[in-house]
Order: structure tokens, then C-alpha cells, then sequence
């Protein structure tokens, strides 16, 4: 069954008496860049947790790649690369290591040569070897990346990809998303900063009180005009 | 298994490098042999009885640090999301948490034991291979348990408080089982620790399956 890569109807989740998702509507199609926005506590983080498949939702129905997403989650884990705010990687161990330890559990074939294009590819060549835990910010955010990229998923689900990055690290990493989008990738990327975001976007849209708000193709958007509609969106009930 | 197989190989990997798990334990068993035993000061006649309770007072309290510290490797950077997002069978993950678990315990028992021989003048060597048979399935035992409600803990908070609090009540059958097994091993030997290796037996098989059914809905939301 053929199908995109995500399509999300109705997702609903409560944490207790807490409803943090309240019937998302989303559709990602194959190689469009979504980028998701919304003031904090809106939701955002939840509703990618679920979209990697990490955390259930209690209503709605999540369907990747035309699959029901609770029916063959190991299935469709292999075709979904996820990166959240912090880098899933072991401090005591190296870039290599960590890449060689998640390549094994992913099953990735010719892993030294496929880790070795990651580490050029992200730009750690020179510090491959050296302990995570002596990585700068923005070194730990490009392996993240890496690692998510490290099984050539379909689907990639970045959270707030650029925070704490400098100028040349977000402008490196909007480059890599380019070319990833090119490739085919699909992306959906949360984050508060709408001028880095969209200039890479290919729909934007706004969550808010755990729904979709405001939906904006995003080719050619200005980030001037999507500010004045978020704001527009959320003060008024904010 | 392959699964399992390298979460082991990166636990013991990253142990070997920080040696941070393995060295606090192996000073809190050193210290705890040494306090109990010059506590009690025993006679020959009564060491026998002493050493179970030393062994096993020192192997539950070091062994509560040793998982603690497993399951912090997988919250620090959030790697347990990394291991959750991998196309595992989640008692993949119990299973290389449960074997990272019972070596590091192994590791422990390799020195207390000795100490406990040496401290309360108790000749060992006879006693050696029915020894290390009720150290190994009381090692798979209390492993069994912590892994499970190790992973339980890091989801809430004062984990620290509630690792002790969940596990140690469910221990007490295994512990009067290690504690009557060595006993019985250390005055008369391998069949008269019959009674106390079948409680660990059974303990080791129910605890095993039960963290390798259950660990999937104690991991994942």
C-alpha cells in the first residue's frame, strides 16, 4: 500500500487530565520540507514524538507510508530519522563510536563507509575520533543529524534543529536540509525562528492550543508576512 | 540478540573508559565487607553464619548503585529516545541492560567474595564452585528485578528514593534465598543448599520473563 509519507487525522494526546494535542491534521507529502511553528507549550515536541513514534497518541490515527504507524512501528522506524532537542548520543564514547553502535542497531550495510561520508558529510571528519562529551553545541547538533541520517530514512523529524547555533552552523545546517529536501527527504522541523526556517520551507504551519492554526505554502513566503500571521494567530488568544 | 549483544558492547565500552560505575561500587563493597565484618569480630564457629549476610548486604546496596548508574547513561543527552527510535524489539533493551547489569554485579562479587573469605578467615576454595553458583543465580536474580524497575525509576522523579522503595520488597524472597543457600553452602555444601537454590531458580526465571514482557509498557509512553 502506497501512501505519503505521513498523513495525521485527528491526533489527539492527553497527559492526565492535560490535553496537549487536540485533533492534528497533517499531511506530509514526499520530499516537502513542513515547518511547524507555535509558541511554547503548544504542542510541537509532543506532536513529533509521535510523529517518530516515541510516545502513543490517545486518539487519532497516524498512517507513515501508507501504514497504520501502531501497527508495524519497527517496520517504519527504519524509514524515520529523528532528532530532538538533545543528541541521543553517549558523551563517553566518539562520533565514530556512537555512529557505529546506532548502525548496528539500525542495520545499516557498509556502516565505516557510510559513517565516514556522514562524518565529512556533517563536517566532524577532523573530530570523529574525539569524545562527544568535548563537542561544542553546534558539533553535537550536526552529529545528531548524522545520526538521524545514518539509515537514509524517508521521513526526517527535526526539533528546533537550529537553537544554539552560530550564523555558519545554522546556514551550514539550512544548506544540509536543502540538499536532503532535494534528495527526496521528507522534513517536518519545529522551531520558533521563522527567518531561518523559511527560507527551506516548503508549507509552513502554525500550532497552537494543540492544534493545526494556519497552514501557508512556503515557497517564495517572506518571513516578514509569516511573523505578522503567526502573531496574528496566536496573540489574540495567547 | 545482535540487538542486545551491542547494547552490552557499548555499556561495557562506556565503563571501561569512565570506570565511573565499577569503581564507586567496588568502594561501597569493600567498605561494607570491612565495617560488618570488624563489627561482629567473629569466631571461627560463627564466621560461617556471619558471611551470608555480609556478602549479601554488600551485593543488594552496591548493586542499587550499579543499575542507577545504567540507566543514567540513557537519560544523559536523552539517548534512550535514540534507542527507542531504532527498530528494536524493546526486550532487546532489557536484555543488554539485564547482561551491562549482571556483569558489573559479577565484577563486585569477584572481590567482596574473596575479602569476605579473607576478613572472617573462611577457606573458600572448597566451597568455590557451589559458592559461585548461588552468587551467579542471585546475580541474575536481583539484576532481573533492578533492570526492570531501574527503567521504571528514570521516569519519575526522586528516582533515587524510589529505586530502593519498589525494589528492595520484592527482593526479600530472593535474598532469604541467597542468604540460606550460602549458609547451607559454607557449613555443609551443594545439597544442602537445595531448598535456597530452588528460590533463586524460580526467582531468576519468573523476574527474567516478567522484565523481558513488561520492560516494553515500563519504557516506552
Amino acid at each position: 500500500m502506497v501512501g505519503p509519507p505521513l498523513r495525521a487525522e485527528g491526533l489527539a494526546r492527553r497527559f492526565g487530565g492535560l490535553t496537549v494535542l487536540d485533533g492534528v491534521d497533517l499531511t506530509v507529502d514526499a520530499g516537502e520540507t513542513v515547518i511547524l511553528l507555535g509558541p511554547n507549550g503548544a504542542g510541537k515536541t509532543t506532536l513529533l514524538r509521535i510523529l517518530a513514534l516515541l510516545l502513543a497518541p490517545t486518539g487519532g490515527r497516524l498512517c507513515l507510508f501508507g501504514r497504520d504507524a501502531t501497527r508495524a512501528p519497527a517496520a517504519l522506524r527504519r524509514r524515520v530519522g529523528y532528532v530532538g532537542h538533545e543528541i541521543s548520543c553517549y558523551p563517553e564514547l566518539s562520533a565514530a563510536e556512537n555512529l557505529a553502535f546506532y548502525a548496528r542497531l539500525f542495520g545499516v550495510a557498509d556502516a565505516t563507509a557510510r559513517i565516514a561520508r556522514l562524518l565529512a558529510w556533517a563536517g566532524l571528519d577532523g573530530a570523529g575520533r574525539r569524545p562527544v562529551r568535548a563537542y561544542s553545541r553546534g558539533m553535537g547538533q550536526r552529529l545528531a543529524l548524522a545520526r538521524a541520517l545514518l539509515h537514509e530514512p524517508d521521513l526526517l523529524i527535526l526539533d528546533e534543529p537550529f537553537s544554539g547555533l552560530d550564523p555558519d552552523a545554522v546556514e551550514r545546517l539550512q544548506r544540509q536540509l536543502l540538499e536532503l529536501r532535494a534528495a527526496g527527504h521528507s522534513i517536518v522541523l519545529a522551531t520558533h525562528d521563522v527567518e531561518r526556517a523559511a527560507p527551506i520551507a516548503s508549507r509552513l504551519a502554525i500550532l497552537h492550543r494543540g492544534r493545526i492554526s494556519w497552514v501557508h505554502d512556503g515557497r517564495g513566503a517572506d518571513a516578514a508576512v509569516i511573523v505578522a500571521a503567526y502573531r496574528a494567530v496566536v496573540a489574540p488568544r495567547a | 540478540m545482535r540487538d542486545a549483544l551491542a547494547i552490552l558492547a557499548k555499556d561495557l565500552r562506556i565503563e571501561w573508559r569512565t570506570r565511573e560505575g565499577i569503581s564507586s561500587v567496588f568502594v561501597l563493597g569493600v567498605l561494607l565487607v570491612v565495617v560488618l565484618t570488624f563489627a561482629h569480630d567473629p569466631s571461627p564457629e560463627t564466621a560461617p553464619t556471619l558471611a551470608p549476610g555480609v556478602l549479601w548486604g554488600a551485593f543488594v546496596l552496591t548493586g542499587l548503585l550499579g543499575v542507577q548508574r545504567a540507566f543514567l547513561l540513557e537519560r544523559e543527552n536523552d539517548c534512550l529516545a535514540g534507542l527507542l527510535s531504532a527498530p528494536l524489539d524493546p526486550a532487546a533493551i532489557y536484555a543488554g541492560k539485564l547482561a551491562s547489569n549482571v556483569v558489573l554485579l559479577a565484577v563486585t562479587q569477584a572481590v567482596v567474595v574473596p575479602l569476605t573469605g579473607l576478613f572472617l578467615h573462611l577457606d573458600l576454595v572448597p566451597r568455590l564452585p557451589a559458592l559461585l553458583l548461588v552468587c551467579l543465580l542471585g546475580n541474575v536474580g536481583f539484576a532481573s528485578l533492578a533492570t526492570l524497575f531501574g527503567a521504571l525509576a528514570t521516569r519519575v522523579r526522586a528516582r533515587e528514593v524510589m529505586l530502593p522503595l519498589l525494589l528492595l520488597p520484592l527482593l526479600v524472597p530472593l535474598l532469604i534465598g541467597a542468604v540460606q543457600a550460602t549458609r547451607a553452602v559454607l557449613v555443609g555444601g551443594l545439597a544442602a543448599a537445595s531448598d535456597g537454590l530452588g528460590v533463586l531458580a524460580a526467582f531468576d526465571v519468573i523476574f527474567a520473563v516478567a522484565g523481558w514482557l513488561l520492560f516494553a509498557y515500563v519504557v516506552r509512553d
